[in-house]
């Protein structure tokens, strides 16, 4: 009697999580969904890709304008241009990513609500679409980069490294929000207007060498996305420029930035599979 | 014996309906006083075993607790309480067309699909032939489904899900749509899979198809199990259950058990096979049994179709045969049977049921508001029956 299929063993079934349904199909489900998301973005419309390309570059066409043209912030940083146009690209893969996973639980409600789906996976495919998109960005941004005379420099092959913490703080970012959206359903819109705080309090339009020394400094400097973004400039478009540590004299600041990241982190982890289990119920 | 497949253990589930609900952060942080819930206790210590190959049914009433039970068996839901094991893969869907991606064509949603089952995308990928094959769809596979018709949408789900290797699938109510060379196909292969080794859960109202399919069934009554065992005999607790309530909302005093029950009603086709679904103009045969429980005078019977809108369409009554004493006696049966016109327009009927005693109006003993339902399929038609119509154009004046 030894014969039975190996599936004849009984297994208890733990219910809805973040992650249920084991690994291959978490992953299969990740990459099928965001490349999905993507291609529609990409055929979906007459000019599909194009789109998502105009919105950066024309708020680029804005930004340098206005910060060369009338507050001449520009012309003391070099290369301002084309760090302006990769800022506003690194600040859109942050943007995006969070800001569309925040509604995504609420959005997918038919397939949480009616198939045991690794709950994780959907604000995941938020943030790795627009990572899709970031990187088909990118090469314009390189492109742009070579067109304006950064010379090419052993430091770009350490961008990863700025990628890799970027990336996951987005992932925190997309899990807490997407959860407590579920919850509270007006975390969308105050997210709205901390992404756009934030947008401000991210040397993307100013270098941070011309904020004056002070609480603010020391407020900015707090943001984890300031030595982020800081050393993407150093290591990417002008190797001159100071890096984060140099820039904050004291190095509690970014000990600060430290631990809001960490904390991030941890709370959008801890939250999601709090309530991994009761979305469903709560849709 | 077969080995269980499905092991459900003193399974609580209780949910928590705030009677002011509070969605937004902004009225979390405003309001100080502590929320006020009721409490619905949708399963109580609910315990039964599915055994391998077995097609159990699961009926109740709206509102019994099968959705919820069901939703727990797929791990939409989590249990408060109790345990659930279960042997072999799991079939994550409960409804049928889940996770389609209108924007996507069928190949791609498919693929998904398969992906969805626990499948690797090479295996989803090269199911595509036989899932458009049983579909009938094969000349629309780069099609967006959001361009599909209702009908061809079932199809392709109810194929989505078929084809799947899983071993467990959970079932809840499917069979009401698609044209009738489709519902036989469906019922084909309910029959095969009632054979085969796959376990199977079906949620359904249909005492027929419960019938018909289910080697076992159980039965659900506001959050507690009922009976299990027999489907026959569930589903006549089931109809039991459903008629016993009704008087007690009518304005007649019956005081427990109506002097007469219904004991089944039914439709059929011309040969004689029970329906749930009616092709629109098709004939249709209805056949009732009726028992009385205490001898009544003058009995007489009547049924009222309405349609969804609760609009009471057609309707009749009749009486005893008129060459015998115009009484029942206790324990005698009444079986109706005859042909209907079946002039309704497509969509969802109930058939409610009345029995009156001494031929008046006044004397209810038995009022059910729905006893049955039914749909009619196929064609269009403006209104809510459909009438033989002669009518011609003649054009006249210069």
């Amino acid at each position: 009697m030894n014969a039975e299929p190996a599936s004849a063993e009984l297994r208890e079934v733990g219910g809805p999580s973040a992650l249920g349904g084991g690994r291959s199909r978490f992953f299969e489900l990740l990459w099928l969904m965001s490349v999905t998301e993507f291609k529609k973005t990409f055929f979906g419309t007459a000019l599909g890709y194009l789109w998502s390309l105009v919105r950066p570059l024309m708020l680029f066409a804005v930004l340098l304008a206005v910060f060369t043209q009338i507050f001449k912030v520009g012309s003391q940083v070099p290369h301002y241009p084309v760090l302006l146009l990769f800022n506003i690209v690194l600040f859109g893969l942050f943007q995006e990513g969070t800001g569309g996973s925040v509604s995504s639980v609420l959005a997918q409600e038919g397939i949480v609500r009616k198939t045991q789906f690794p709950r994780l996976v959907i604000p995941l495919a938020v943030v790795l679409t627009s990572f899709f998109t970031f990187s088909l960005n990118m090469v314009v941004v390189f492109a742009f980069m070579l067109g304006f005379g950064v010379t090419p420099m052993w430091t770009w092959l350490l961008f990863p490294l700025i990628l890799l913490p970027l990336l996951a703080f987005v992932c925190a970012l997309a899990m807490l929000l997407s959860a407590l959206n579920v919850r509270f359903r007006d975390v969308a819109i105050i997210w709205t207007v901390i992404a756009l705080a934030l947008n401000y309090a991210t040397p993307i339009i100013y270098p941070m060498k011309i904020v004056p020394e002070g609480f603010l400094k020391q407020v900015l400097l707090a943001n984890p996305l300031t030595p982020i973004f800081q050393q993407a400039r150093v290591w990417m478009i002008d190797p001159g420029a100071y890096s984060p540590f140099t820039i904050a004299n004291s190095p509690w600041p970014l000990i600060v930035a430290v631990l809001i990241y960490v904390a991030v982190c941890v709370l959008g982890v801890w939250v999601f599979n709090r309530e991994a289990p009761r979305i469903a119920e709560q849709l | 014996m077969s080995p269980v497949a499905i092991e459900v253990s003193g399974v609580e589930k209780t949910f928590r309906i705030p009677t002011h609900r509070v969605d937004s952060l902004k009225e979390r942080l405003t309001t100080f006083n502590q929320q006020d819930f009721r409490e619905l206790r949708a399963l109580r210590d609910v315990s039964f075993e599915v055994e391998r190959g077995e097609f159990f049914g699961i009926v109740g009433r709206n509102g019994s607790g099968k959705s919820t039970l069901l939703k727990i068996l797929a791990s939409i839901y989590a249990a408060d309480g109790g345990r659930v094991r279960m042997a072999g893969r799991l079939a994550p869907f409960i409804e049928l067309g889940v996770g389609f991606n209108p924007e996507l064509t069928a190949r791609e949603n498919v693929e998904l699909n398969g992906v969805m089952m626990g499948l690797a995308r090479r295996d989803a990928r090269s199911r595509l032939g036989a899932v458009l094959e049983f579909a009938e769809l094969e000349e629309f596979v780069d099609l967006k489904i959001k361009n599909y018709s209702s009908g061809m949408l079932v199809r392709l789900a109810f194929s989505v899900m078929i084809q799947s290797d899983a071993e467990i699938l959970l079932i809840d109510e499917v069979l009401a749509v698609g044209d009738a060379s489709f519902q036989q196909k469906c019922a084909d292969v309910f029959y095969e899979i009632r054979e085969s080794d796959r376990t199977v859960v079906f949620v359904t109202h249909d005492m027929t198809a419960v019938e018909q399919y289910c080697h076992r069934a159980m039965l659900l009554h506001d959050g507690e199990l009922k009976a299990v065992g027999d489907p026959g005999e569930v589903a006549r607790s089931y109809l039991r259950l459903n008629f016993e309530q009704a008087p007690a909302s009518s304005d007649a005093d019956m005081g427990g058990m109506a002097d007469i029950t219904l004991a089944d009603v039914w439709l059929e086709d011309g040969d004689g096979g029970r329906i749930t679904n009616v092709e629109k103009d098709a004939h249709v045969r209805f056949g009732a049994t009726l028992e009385a429980q205490r001898a009544v005078e003058g009995p007489s019977f009547g049924f009222i179709f309405a349609n969804e809108d609760g609009v009471e369409v057609t309707g009749f009554g009749l009486g005893l045969p008129k060459d015998m004493p115009d009484r029942l006696e206790a324990g005698q049966r009444v079986h109706l049977s005859g042909e209907i016109e079946n002039r309704l327009a497509p969509g969802r009927y109930v058939v409610k049921c009345w029995v009156h005693r001494e031929h008046n109006y006044a004397n209810l003993v038995l009022r059910s508001p729905h006893v049955l339902d039914f749909v009619v399929f196929g064609g269009e038609a403006a209104g809510v029956v459909s009438l033989d119509h002669v009518v011609t154009a003649t054009v006249e004046g210069p």
